[in-house]
C-alpha cells in the first residue's frame, strides 16, 4: 500500500468514528482534519469532497467483512460452521471495532441520498454481497441449505447480524455480545437449513 | 468433370428421426449444386439412387465418405436395416471407406436415442467400431454434433477432407475450425448478457435468454451465430435459447431451465470464477439503461 493509500485509510478510520458517533451531518471536514492533526486544505488533498469520503468510506469497511467472508468461504469446512464462523468474526468486529459497522447502520442506511450517485444498488459493497452470494450458492448446491429466493435469504443473515449490532449499540445486551455468537448463527442457520421434503 | 472422379459418398442412416436429412436438404442453393457437382452421392436412403445399400455390400462397393446419421445398436429387435443391425452395418460399411463422419448429435455420441431405457446398447458411432475396426480409418472420426448439423458444417467438412486430405478435431472429435467458438459469439443479444438485462418471455428480440430461460450460448461450442440457418437466423435471434445441441451431454434436462442455487445460476460461463462472475453481475444490475429496458421497434 502507497503511503498516500495508507493516509487516506487513517482518514477514512477517524471519519467512521466520528460519523457513527456524531452522524454524517453533524460531521465536517474540518471536525476530521482536527482528529487527523491535520490542515483542512491537506485534507482536500486526499477526498474532494465529505461525499466522496463517504463512498469510500463504506467500501472500506464493507471490504473488511468481505476479506473475513472470503477467507471463511475458502475453508474446507461445512456451510454451516462458515455460517457460525462468519457471525463470531461480525460480532468481533462489533466489539472491537464498533464504528465499521456503525457507520453501515448509522450513515450508509439512514442517508441514502450521500450514496445516490456512485453508490447505486451493490455497487460500493459489491464485493462482500459476492461472498454472501458464494456462501449461500454453496450452501444450496451441496444441500445443506434449502432453495429460495436470494433476497429473503440475504436478509436473513444481514438482518440477524444488523440487528444485533444495533442493540449492542443502544447497549441493552445483559450479557457480552460474544456470548451470543452462536445463538444469533444458530437462528440464521435454521432460517436457510434444507429440509427434507 | 467426369462422373467417376468424383469422390463417392454414402449416407447411412441408423437410429434416427431424419432430421439432420432434412437440414442437409435445405443447404442453400449454391451449396447444394457445389456439392452435388463435387461429390458423387451414391447413396442416401431418402433420395432416389441407382443403388440400394444391400447392393452395396454385397458387390462389396468402395467409397470415400461415410455419413452416418443417427445412433447405432446392435439389437436387431429394435432397429435393423435390410437385416443388418447398425453396429453390423456401420462395421461393415467402415471397412469401405476413406473418412467416417458422424453427422448430427444422435451419431456422435447416442444423442436423444441413448436415453431410451429399454435399449442400454445406443451410442454414438466412436463406440460402436468393433476393436478390429476401431483403427482401420486412415482418419479419425469427425464428429459433426448438433440436433441437427448444419448443412454447411457437412459441406465445408466434405470439401476440407476432400482438398487437404485432414482437418484438425478437439478432444470431442469436432472440427476445430466450426466449433472453437460459442454459440455466444455473434449472439445479437451479447449487449443484454453484458448489462445483465433479462428476456420477458419466450419470442422476444429483447433480453438475455441466460438467466431464466436456461440459454446456454456461453457454454455451447458451435457457430450458429456466425454461420446461421437458413442464412437468416438462429434460435437465439427468434427468442429461444441455446439448448447446447452441440455439447456431449445433449439432451440435458430441463433445458429450458436455469439450474439456480438461491437465485444464483448454478453454472457461469465458461473458465470464468464464479467469485469474478457474481462480482461483475452485481455490479452490472446496478446500471438502468433506458435503451435496453425498451422495445427495439417502438
Amino acid at each position: 500500500m502507497s503511503t498516500k493509500e495508507e493516509k487516506k485509510n487513517n482518514i477514512i478510520e477517524n471519519s467512521l468514528k466520528l460519523f457513527s458517533k456524531n452522524g454524517f451531518y453533524n460531521t465536517t471536514i474540518p471536525d476530521i482534519a482536527k482528529s487527523m492533526k491535520m490542515s483542512v486544505g491537506n485534507m482536500y488533498n486526499y477526498f474532494k469532497s465529505k461525499e466522496e469520503l463517504a463512498k469510500y468510506a463504506i467500501k472500506y469497511s464493507t471490504n473488511i467483512l468481505a476479506k473475513e467472508l472470503k477467507t471463511i468461504n475458502q475453508m474446507n469446512i461445512s456451510s454451516k460452521e462458515k455460517i457460525y464462523l462468519f457471525t463470531e468474526k461480525y460480532l468481533e468486529n462489533v466489539k472491537k471495532s464498533p464504528e465499521v459497522i456503525e457507520y453501515f447502520l448509522r450513515v450508509y442506511l439512514s442517508n441514502r441520498e450521500v450514496f445516490a450517485k456512485g453508490c447505486e444498488g451493490f455497487l460500493c459493497v459489491s464485493e462482500f454481497v459476492t461472498e454472501v452470494m458464494i456462501l449461500l450458492d454453496e450452501g444450496a448446491s451441496n444441500k445443506e441449505f434449502r432453495q429460495q429466493d436470494f433476497f429473503p435469504a440475504f436478509a436473513v443473515i444481514m438482518g440477524a447480524l444488523g440487528g444485533f449490532a444495533f442493540l449492542s449499540g443502544e447497549k441493552v445486551l445483559e450479557k457480552d455480545i460474544m456470548e451470543y455468537s452462536d445463538e444469533v448463527a444458530e437462528n440464521i442457520y435454521r432460517a436457510l437449513k434444507y429440509e427434507e421434503g | 468433370m467426369k462422373k467417376d472422379k468424383k469422390p463417392k459418398v454414402l449416407w447411412l442412416q441408423a437410429i434416427t428421426c431424419n432430421g439432420n436429412t432434412h437440414s442437409f436438404l435445405s443447404a442453400n442453393n449454391n451449396r447444394m449444386r457445389l456439392f452435388l457437382n463435387s461429390f458423387d452421392l451414391i447413396y442416401h436412403p431418402s433420395l432416389t439412387t441407382d443403388i440400394t445399400i444391400k447392393e452395396i455390400i454385397e458387390k462389396k462397393i468402395n467409397f470415400d465418405f461415410l455419413l452416418v446419421e443417427g445412433a447405432i445398436s446392435s439389437n436387431k429387435e429394435f432397429f435393423s436395416i435390410s437385416g443388418y443391425s447398425p453396429y453390423e452395418m456401420l462395421n461393415i460399411l467402415v471397412k469401405r471407406t476413406k473418412y467416417l463422419i458422424a453427422v448430427g448429435s444422435c451419431a456422435s455420441y447416442g444423442g436423444l436415442h441413448a436415453k431410451f431405457e429399454q435399449n442400454s446398447d445406443i451410442q454414438g458411432i466412436g463406440d460402436s467400431l468393433s476393436a478390429e475396426n476401431l483403427y482401420i480409418l486412415k482418419h479419425p472420426v469427425v464428429n459433426l454434433t448438433g440436433c441437427p448439423a448444419h448443412p454447411e458444417w457437412i459441406i465445408q467438412t466434405l470439401f476440407s477432407l476432400k482438398d487437404y486430405g485432414k482437418m484438425a478435431l478437439d478432444e470431442k472429435g469436432r472440427p476445430k475450425e466450426l466449433y472453437y467458438g460459442l454459440a455466444h459469439h455473434g449472439c445479437t443479444r451479447n449487449e443484454y448478457f453484458e448489462w445483465k438485462v433479462e428476456v420477458k418471455h419466450f419470442g422476444l428480440k429483447e433480453g438475455c435468454l441466460f438467466y431464466e430461460q436456461g440459454c446456454r450460448g456461453p457454454m455451447t461450442h458451435s457457430n450458429c451465430n456466425k454461420i446461421l440457418w437458413n442464412d437468416v437466423s438462429t434460435k437465439t435471434r427468434a427468442g429461444m435459447p441455446c439448448i447446447g445441441c452441440t455439447e456431449f451431454d445433449f439432451p440435458r434436462e430441463n433445458m429450458l431451465e436455469t439450474k439456480k442455487n438461491i437465485g444464483i445460476p448454478n453454472e457461469v460461463p465458461l473458465e470464468v470464477s464464479k467469485r469474478a462472475y457474481l462480482s461483475l453481475t452485481g455490479v452490472a444490475k446496478t446500471f438502468k439503461i433506458g435503451r435496453l429496458n425498451k422495445k427495439l421497434i417502438d
